[in-house]
């Protein structure tokens, strides 16, 4: 576990920690997931041809990878000064306010390093293929 | 939570007369009951849970009896032993039993089992609860399993694609009962799942923050909530594949403009997460007893949780890896392939976890780390050939043959079954008292371990050379004869290892007792005395360690002399605390239901709504319905939001909570909110359907007669309704809070006219337009859509009536208002599916 570099206060720390924030990184891998998904499928399902071209697709894909990416890296910046907020002595498993806090912190950051990655390994098909076939 | 006013005095725990006289009163209070029939009401998690196991173990023996008789048949080429019907049935019934009536409900019984004790509470939150899935669970298992009996088993495979399986001259009356039998088994899991989420946001003890939570519990969370999103587009499908079976609605049928891909999307929705529905609470019994065995802390806690909801959300992008074949563009194909590519990662995690642990520990072999490190191999192995199949071009390969079968096997066993015993051999003696024994576990361990590898090992290869899965003979000039052979002489030897651990179990009531903690484990579950009690704990703790036997002073002798809350039953009735979600703050103390029979009542009579359906008696499965919903109505008004006869209760240690709590304290709203989530899941499902027919339609929708849709103006007529009954039931809630029961009230009749009018326009629509269901897709999505809207409008009305009487016959206050928040969160939900409703069939014809 990281040592605080230092006690200043932090305006992430004041952001409210709960079981939903945790799920925030891979909330956005999920819409990603099914922006990509939903708009291939529907262009793909209204097109009379296999060989109809996914117009627009690489461009929207970069954006809204682009977009979740950073969403992410919020999320997980956030998590990552939450989950070295000072205060107890490691392990950090102790039942007080600040290990509690720091633990779901730690959760929400190491969800958002799966979930960057998850999104790249999403966004990836994109380069191989630009139609319906 | 207030501190105790200066009047009060607080029992001396100290004085060995005071502690007899509370543990009188808690024994007297959770006495089972007796009688041959009565013991059968009982609803205590102990009870309930163990029923719960035996049952779905028993079902397991089944299935597995029916793969013995398919390995048989197919032991040599050729062969003749049953017939391509029959082995139909065996396998369709093998998968299907092996999924919804063991793997899943064994999930379930094991957490009644154990959560309570993992959390220190008396029971859950809603004992009765557990009781109506049980006897859910049991009726429908025996009604499915059953049918083979008769010859009347689905054959359809255990994910009954259409159209093979909607065509009636295809299929007999095996599809109805896989579709009505399971969907009620579904019902049951949803209820359990309501009741384990709330276990273990609401029901903690003081003090156990979620970063003390031990991880058994945050695997369940995390499996129960993927069962509420989960099961239910299953259910949805089940609704749109049985309109289809039995009034000829033509949601698969192409030639009508319907699709049978719908149904594969809608089940493997399911099926996927399911996969990791049934593995994660398997793994979760080695984040127990991985600790134990190496006498230290679980390494990496949060990598722990990260692994279990990374997995749980990931494992909702993968379905249609098993739909590669389906001929989607390839583009989709590859998202699914990368989606099921890196579900790896946080599975992976899990595995270094335990290593690690085991690894930095002082390890104790035992029989219980024996079968978990046996099944991680075995998992692995499964593990990596799910790689190489969510690799799009190698399952063109391999789809639908024998690899497949080796694939899925050796997930399951590893990830289910074999973690299943390793649990079975840790956790007896908290259930018996005593342990199995260990010689008799590793015996069946090895024979299990090596007739496991022998039967599924054979079936890459013979899957390779060109074995088709779900054929009832091969010829021999295909080659595969010898590896088939070592498959079934595998699977004999795979039951052999089965029968030595029943034998074990079947000894175990002649050996002695077990001393208590035998294992000497760190967590509260053992805490269980050899001799059990049904009270649960003596006394509910406060926790400051994930291991508080371990680390934490004199704890076991505190909880038993009950130095720690609630050490008393003062007034008689069975409690438990509920705390804050975050941090486990004493919030309430709530009164748990006690043994009756109107659970299994309920179940019987819903069960009679399916069972009938089945066989097309529509009347009698009407008056099921009706029986059903006086039974709810009945347990209802008995047993829940009863107003306590004093306002607050001492708890110990000076603090004094209330007895009743009402909004988003109160566990009752929210099993409210949760079950309502599943309940929009499969709304959504619904919903889905009608864009997935405008996606692969040219002119969607059609015009004609028969085939208009239900125009503008009704749709409005009904959202404005439902509109007016929500606003009416937030309206009651807010001036009823105030004080204002009058103008309560008459918002609430006000309420139930506008709901019960969205009923009748929101059906308008379809009616008035003529629309012909039976026609075309078109048609029978919008009834569908209006249909259900309309059911859960007249469940609305239902609910706003029961709480119109609760405060006309004063059981409920402007205080004790429960009755009335939690309807509130019903019509919240009916007001979103009433909006998404009519939106869709009323406005989305207009801009398509």
């Amino acid at each position: 576990m990281t040592t605080p570099k230092d006690n200043r206060k932090h305006w992430a720390r004041d952001l409210k920690v709960t079981l939903w924030t945790l799920i925030v990184p891979p909330t956005i891998w999920a819409v990603h997931f099914l922006f990509c998904y939903l708009w291939v499928a529907v262009t793909c399902a209204k097109s009379p041809t296999p060989a109809t071209a996914l117009t627009g697709f690489p461009v929207a894909t970069l954006i809204a990878t682009i977009v979740a990416l950073l969403g992410i890296l919020a999320a997980g910046y956030i998590a990552r000064v939450q989950s070295q907020t000072p205060g107890d002595a490691p392990p950090h498993d102790e039942g007080t306010a600040i290990d509690r806090l720091r633990f779901l912190a730690l959760s929400t950051r190491l969800l958002a390093g799966l979930s960057f990655v998850a999104v790249i390994f999403t966004a990836l098909p994109v380069i191989v293929f630009g139609d319906c076939r | 939570m207030t501190t105790d006013s200066p009047a009060y005095v607080a029992p001396d725990q100290n004085d060995p007369a005071v502690r007899k006289g509370q543990e009188d009163r808690l024994r007297e209070v959770w006495k089972p009951p007796s009688g041959w029939f009565f013991r059968w009401t009982d609803v205590n998690n102990n009870r309930i849970g163990v029923w719960y196991t035996l049952t779905a173990f028993g079902f397991m023996l089944f299935a597995g009896v029916l793969a013995l008789i398919m390995r048989t048949q197919l032991a040599v080429p050729n062969n003749d032993l049953v017939t391509a019907n029959t082995f139909n049935q065996l396998f369709t019934l093998h998968g299907s039993m092996m999924m919804f009536l063991f793997a899943v409900p064994m999930f379930e019984a094991v957490s009644i089992i154990l959560l309570p004790q993992l959390l220190g509470a008396r029971d859950l939150p809603f004992p009765r609860l557990s009781g109506f899935g049980y006897w859910s669970f049991l009726i429908g298992g025996v009604f499915v399993s059953g049918s083979i009996f008769f010859d009347a088993a689905p054959d359809g495979g255990w994910f009954m694609y259409p159209p093979l399986t909607t065509r009636t001259d295809l299929s007999g009356l095996g599809a109805d009962i896989w579709m009505l039998g399971l969907s009620f088994i579904e019902v049951s899991s949803v209820a359990a799942a309501v009741e384990l989420i709330v276990g273990v946001l609401k029901c903690r003890p003081p003090g156990m923050r979620l970063n003390l939570m031990p991880l058994y519990a945050w695997y369940i969370l995390v499996v129960a909530v993927m069962i509420l999103f989960a099961f239910p587009p299953l259910i949805a499908g089940d609704v749109l594949f049985e309109m289809e079976r039995l009034l000829n609605w033509p949601f698969f049928n192409a030639e009508k403009g319907g699709d049978p891909l719908l149904w594969q999307h809608l089940f493997w929705i399911f099926g996927h997460p399911e996969v990791y529905i049934v593995f994660l609470p398997s793994i979760a019994l080695f984040a127990m007893l991985i600790p134990t065995f190496a006498q230290r802390h679980l390494l990496g806690y949060p990598w722990i949780v990260l692994a279990a909801v990374g997995t749980a959300f990931l494992s909702f992008g993968l379905w249609v890896h098993h739909m590669f074949t389906t001929g989607l563009p390839k583009i989709s194909l590859a998202f699914f392939a990368a989606a099921s590519e890196a579900v790896a990662i946080p599975t992976g995690v899990q595995i270094f976890v335990f290593i690690a642990t085991l690894w930095a520990g002082n390890v104790k072999k035992s029989t219980p780390l024996l079968y978990a490190s046996g099944s991680l191999a075995v998992f692995v192995i499964g593990g990596l050939t799910g790689v190489m199949v969510a690799v799009a071009p190698f399952d063109w390969q391999a789809h639908d043959t024998y690899f497949i079968v080796a694939h899925l096997h050796y997930v399951l066993i590893g990830g289910t079954l074999l973690p299943l015993f390793a649990g079975l051999y840790y956790y007896w003696p908290l259930v018996t008292g005593k342990k199995l024994s260990d010689r008799l576990g590793r015996t069946a361990f090895w024979i299990m371990f090596v007739g496991m590898n022998l039967t599924f090992f054979p079936m890459h290869l013979s899957g390779l050379l060109g074995m088709p899965r779900r054929v009832f003979t091969y010829p021999e000039e295909l080659g595969i004869g010898g590896l088939n052979l070592a498959s079934t002489a595998g699977s004999y030897m795979f039951a052999l290892g089965v029968l030595i651990v029943c034998i074990d179990l079947a000894l175990s009531p002649r050996r002695p007792k077990a001393p208590r903690n035998p294992w000497n484990a760190g967590t509260l579950e053992w805490l269980a005395l050899p001799d059990d009690e049904d009270w649960g704990i003596r006394s509910v703790p406060l926790i400051e360690s994930r291991y508080p036997i371990w680390d934490q002073k004199n704890f076991v002798q505190k909880v038993d002399e009950g130095r720690f809350f609630l050490p008393d039953a003062e007034e008689m009735r069975r409690e438990s605390i509920i705390t804050t979600v975050l941090d486990a703050r004493p919030l309430q103390v709530i009164r748990l239901g006690t043994p009756s029979v109107k659970p299994m009542m309920t179940a019987v009579a819903l069960a009679g709504v399916f069972i009938l359906t089945t066989y097309h008696l529509y009347l009698l499965s009407a008056l099921s319905g009706v029986a059903t919903l006086a039974c709810v109505l009945w347990w209802l008004w008995t047993g829940t939001a009863e107003i306590p006869e004093k306002p607050t209760k001492h708890i110990g240690h000076g603090i004094e909570v209330p007895l009743y709590t009402s909004g988003p304290s109160a566990p009752g709203w929210w099993a409210m909110f949760i079950t309502m989530m599943a309940d929009a899941t499969a709304f959504s499902g619904l919903v889905f359907g009608y864009f997935f027919f405008w996606t692969i339609h040219s002119n969607f929708p059609p015009t004609g007669a028969g085939l208009d849709g239900p125009g503008v103006f009704w749709p409005m007529v009904a959202l404005a309704l439902t509109l007016t009954g929500w606003a009416a039931t937030v309206g009651a809630r807010e001036v009823h809070r105030r004080g204002n029961v009058a103008a309560g009230r008459l918002l609430l009749v006000l309420g139930i006219v506008a709901t019960l009018s969205s009923l009748f326009a929101g059906l308008a629509g379809p009616w008035y337009s003529g629309m012909d269901p039976e026609l075309h897709v078109y048609p029978a999505i919008v009834w569908t859509l209006a249909i259900w809207t309309a059911v859960h409008a007249a469940i609305g009305v239902i609910m706003q009536a029961y709480t119109l009487a609760r405060s006309l016959a004063g059981k409920m206050t402007p205080v004790y208002d429960a009755d009335l928040r939690n309807i509130t969160v019903y019509h919240h939900f009916l007001a979103l599916t009433g909006i998404v409703t009519f939106c869709t069939i009323g406005l989305f014809p207009g801009v398509a």
